[in-house]
């Protein structure tokens, strides 16, 4: 095998066609099918086709590989050209055109070949059909899709210049023009997409040409007798080729054929005599031009093609541009014209080629064709030519505009109108269609973010950290300490921590103030600071008996400060810290406050002592709550005050003030003791030793809670008071006492109340959450009744 | 008729008046049709519920669009009637919660669409199962739109 020079061209087009024939995909071996069909084509007489076979080598090698392909190739163009088969020719022959293959092997084959298919078209149309030359094969069409394509995909000798993707661009302006003369087939056609073929080419594409004489022989029988005769036969030379060609061509699809035909025409389109034969049949059903066939009619024409109901129906779908149930003429055309199609062995398209689309605007070349090759179109007297003259019943062409459907076209108006307003509709749809609610909203859910615990816990450790820098310090060791076991209901110390919160603020400018004040702070801030944790000790279980220390509280003050605390405390089970009044112990009260007081001094956990202080001082409280007792509940006074002087060292030890207290308690009915002192205004340390007695005076219930509180409060007060105790009391300390224990009701009054509050909110919350969990679990739980 | 979305989405479109056949079906992913079928059918009850329950004279858009039929664990079926009493079924997959009611929308109004451009083709009898490609195309867009 000598080596083979081929051209840049000659490379490129042999490659395609190798590729072409490569069906199996070998890359080394063109099928022999495909090779005899190209062959074939070549329109060689047989023995010269044998002849080259055996020259490039086949025929030795039993197949063709790519070298003897290009050789058969070259040989082939050598054979066309007239010059002898010689291996030497092969190399020696300058300026070898390509060779030609007529059947659709190559667009540019196809050309060459022009003549030769006209010629051969004409032959069986004699004047029937004056067939525009230059019409390819139809055939040449779906082949010529597969060379494209493939050379563009698979043949690495393809030039990139190849472009298919700009084809069918070119080849819808091609098909315009191709439809017109293609003798007159510009070579700017050609070289749009067939550059890398080569520019031998210039004879026009005459596929299409091939298409239309067989297509209407076709028509002749076709209302009538089945399809008759097909392409192939209109053609006898290339009947194998075309009977070949068409399953290539059923292969491909519409897009394809369309790039093919952008030398050639487009073998959708609808030549002048088929459009004219159309127009008749149109005519026959529907004899206004501009009117309508309805479905039914059409129905019954296009059934009498014979074909399947459901290619049929895909034909409507296709040809019924506008969904109207309803075919104008454009339609018909292209409905008959895919009919026709399809009853040559045409795979019907999935989409409508452009060719049939109909014209929904007034044809104008300038306004329509987006290409360059306007002009040329126009120039042309095709039937796409015509059409671009003619209104709406016009030729279909090439109208891949959609915005077109909205223009002005009389009988297409209504339909652009509909399709509009299918479109319209969808989004009037949109619009009108309110949003669904359930997707759109979503449903809170009522979760109540209390602030209630968190928010307080929160406060009071701000509190209690804020407590710690407070000169009152004894209370910083009184929230630790109350952490531990300050099981102090919640509410108290929730209570307290409410007072705190409020009286926050007015806790510091208390902490400027006197000792009371600042005891009544501190004492608030104990709370606070047992608050939180009390608040935790709510949820879990009800508190511990508090360690209130205030058991010893002997002081009246503190009996009512006790009485307040002691209200709470004792209905949240806290220990009788508060209930036991100082005031009512007698002397030996004292000692028990005392015990009780340096249990609080010791321990940090003040519920022992406070419990054991507490029963000792419990049965003290009728004692206290008697009036009997009152005397001696001044009598403790000195003693708690005695107490508290020794409590006060204790305190003074942890802060100098002597509210503060080892325990919290303490502080609190020392707070008690203060607040009564402060908001009395009066000498803090006179009246809180008889506000007790007051108390007692006034309230022997109140007494009982208080009496804790009092003691803690007496405990707490300390020195302080005791001295104040020791003045002697009169009628007029008992109206202070009164008072005071007015007063000190009051605050328990608040204290409760905001207790109650915080108990409201807390249960509101629990209820709340109950209620969410319920749903959850309603929803969680599979639908039962479904 | 009903057109069943699974989602997976499958689309069913079926039946018509006292028959109830379907008239169409489609599933993505394409197994699994038969229980879709089952599920269809089962929401016919439920279709049949509400329109007989709309009785109104008018009917506009929003009344052929019946909305959530029914949630199930594992889906929920949404339905449409069209006025000629031909019923839409979409079956999605509970899991597929991106699907707003609006989107069910849309894709019905698609499928009223495309079945009534399938309807004026006078090649099709009403009653026979739907073998456009047209409406393919669109249904299997519409699907894997969804998906």
């Amino acid at each position: 095998m000598e080596t083979l020079t081929l051209s840049d061209v000659e490379q490129k087009y042999y490659s395609d066609l190798f590729v072409y024939c490569d069906t199996d995909n070998t890359k080394k071996v063109a099928s022999n099918g495909r090779v005899r069909e190209i062959f074939r084509a070549a329109q060689l007489p047989a023995e010269v086709i044998l002849q080259i076979t055996e020259l490039c080598g086949a025929t030795r090698l039993g197949h063709f590989g790519r070298s003897q392909f290009y050789i058969a190739l070259k040989l082939i163009a050598v054979a066309q050209s007239g010059l002898p088969l010689r291996v030497e020719s092969l190399n020696t022959v300058k300026d070898l055109p390509l060779p030609r293959f007529t059947v659709g092997k190559n667009e540019q084959e196809a050309r060459h070949a022009a003549v030769y298919s006209d010629s051969e078209n004409q032959g069986p149309y004699s004047g029937v059909i004056p067939r525009p030359p230059g019409r390819g094969h139809v055939k040449k069409p779906p082949p010529l899709d597969t060379v494209q394509p493939c050379p563009d995909t698979t043949s690495p000798v393809v030039s990139p210049s190849q472009s298919p993707p700009t084809s069918p661009h070119s080849w819808r302006k091609h098909k315009r023009q191709a439809s017109g003369g293609n003798s007159e087939r510009p070579p700017v056609v050609a070289g749009a997409v067939w550059t890398p073929f080569g520019e031998t080419q210039s004879a026009p594409v005459s596929g299409d040409g091939m298409w239309s004489p067989p297509v209407q022989e076709s028509w002749v029988s076709f209302t009538d007798t089945p399809p008759a005769s097909t392409i192939p036969t209109m053609h006898p030379s290339s009947i194998q080729e075309s009977t070949t060609i068409r399953t290539v061509a059923s292969a491909t699809t519409a897009n394809e054929i369309q790039r093919q035909s952008s030398n050639y025409d487009d073998p959708w389109k609808i030549t002048e005599e088929q459009r004219q034969y159309y127009i008749n049949q149109f005519k026959t059903i529907q004899p206004d031009l501009n009117g309508l066939i309805p479905g039914s009619a059409a129905k019954e024409f296009f059934t009498k093609s014979k074909l399947p109901i459901l290619e049929l129906s895909h034909i409507w779908e296709l040809s019924d541009f506008d969904k109207d149930g309803a075919l104008t003429l454009d339609e018909f055309c292209a409905a008959f014209h895919l009919v026709v199609a399809r009853k040559n062995g045409y795979d019907l398209p999935e989409k409508l080629p452009e060719s049939l689309m109909p014209k929904l605007i007034d044809l104008d070349d300038s306004c329509f064709v987006p290409f360059p090759d306007q002009a040329q179109e126009v120039g042309f007297p095709s039937s796409p030519v015509e059409v671009t003259s003619n209104k709406s019943p016009s030729m279909p062409s090439l109208n891949q505009t959609w915005p077109e459907l909205n223009q002005s076209n009389e009988q297409w108006e209504t339909f652009s109108e509909r399709s509009s307003s299918s479109q319209t509709l969808t989004q009037f749809d949109s619009n009108i269609a309110p949003a669904d609610p359930d997707t759109a909203i979503v449903h809170p859910v009522p979760i109540r973010m209390t602030p209630s615990k968190i928010h307080m816990q929160e406060m009071e450790l701000k509190r209690t950290g804020s407590d710690h820098t407070h000169p009152t310090s004894p209370l910083m060791v009184k929230p630790p300490e109350l952490s531990e076991d300050n099981k102090l209901p919640a509410s108290i110390k929730f209570v307290a921590g409410n007072t705190v919160g409020d009286g926050y603020s007015s806790s510091d400018s208390f902490t400027s103030d006197q000792e009371p004040i600042s005891g009544v702070v501190t004492r608030q801030r104990s709370h606070s600071g047992t608050s939180p944790e009390g608040l935790k000790a709510v949820a879990p279980a009800p508190p511990p008996p508090p360690p209130r220390p205030q058991a010893s509280h002997s002081r009246s003050s503190s009996l009512d400060m006790n009485r307040s605390f002691a209200a709470v405390p004792a209905g949240q089970q806290q220990p009788g810290v508060v209930a036991y009044a100082p005031a009512v112990p007698p002397r030996p009260q004292p000692a028990q406050a005392s015990g009780s007081h340096g249990h609080r001094s010791t321990d940090g956990d003040a519920l022992g002592p406070h419990a054991s202080t507490s029963p000792q001082k419990i049965p003290e409280q009728p004692n206290f709550a008697d009036f009997s007792h009152f005397q001696a509940f001044a009598s403790e006074q000195p003693p708690d005050d005695a107490d508290k002087h020794g409590e006060v060292p204790q305190v003074a030890e942890k802060a100098s003030d002597p509210t503060c207290s080892l325990r919290t308690p303490k502080v609190d009915p020392q707070s008690e003791e203060r607040t009564p002192a402060t908001t009395k205004g009066a000498t803090p340390l006179a009246p809180p030793p008889k506000k007790p007695i007051r108390r007692r005076l006034k309230s022997e219930d109140e007494l009982r809670p208080d009496v804790e509180e009092h003691t803690q409060k007496s405990s707490v007060g300390a020195g302080v008071l005791t001295t104040q105790l020791s003045i002697p009391r009169s009628v007029g300390k008992d109206k202070k006492a009164i008072q005071a224990s007015i007063r000190r009701n009051k605050e328990t009054n608040t204290v409760l109340a905001r207790l109650n509050s915080e108990l409201q909110q807390q249960l509101k919350d629990l209820l709340e959450e109950r209620i969410s969990l319920e749903v959850q679990l309603e929803q969680l739980r599979p639908f039962s009744h479904l | 008729m009903m057109t069943m979305l699974g989602g997976e989405p499958f689309l069913l479109v079926s039946k018509q008046e006292q028959q109830n056949y379907p008239l169409y079906i489609r599933s993505v992913p394409s197994d699994s049709e038969l229980k879709f079928h089952y599920t269809v059918h089962t929401s016919l009850d439920v279709v049949e519920e509400k329109v007989s329950a709309v009785g109104k004279v008018i009917v506009d858009q929003r009344e052929l669009y019946l909305g959530l039929l029914y949630p199930t664990e594992d889906y929920k079926v949404y339905g449409y009637v069209t006025n000629s009493k031909v019923k839409f079924v979409i079956v999605v997959d509970s899991s597929n919660t991106s699907l707003r009611d609006n989107e069910i929308r849309s894709m019905f109004r698609k499928l009223h669409n495309s079945f009534t451009d399938v309807m004026c083709n006078p090649f099709y009898n009403p009653g026979d199962p739907i073998q456009s490609k047209v409406f393919d195309s669109m249904v299997s867009s519409m699907m894997v739109q969804t998906c």
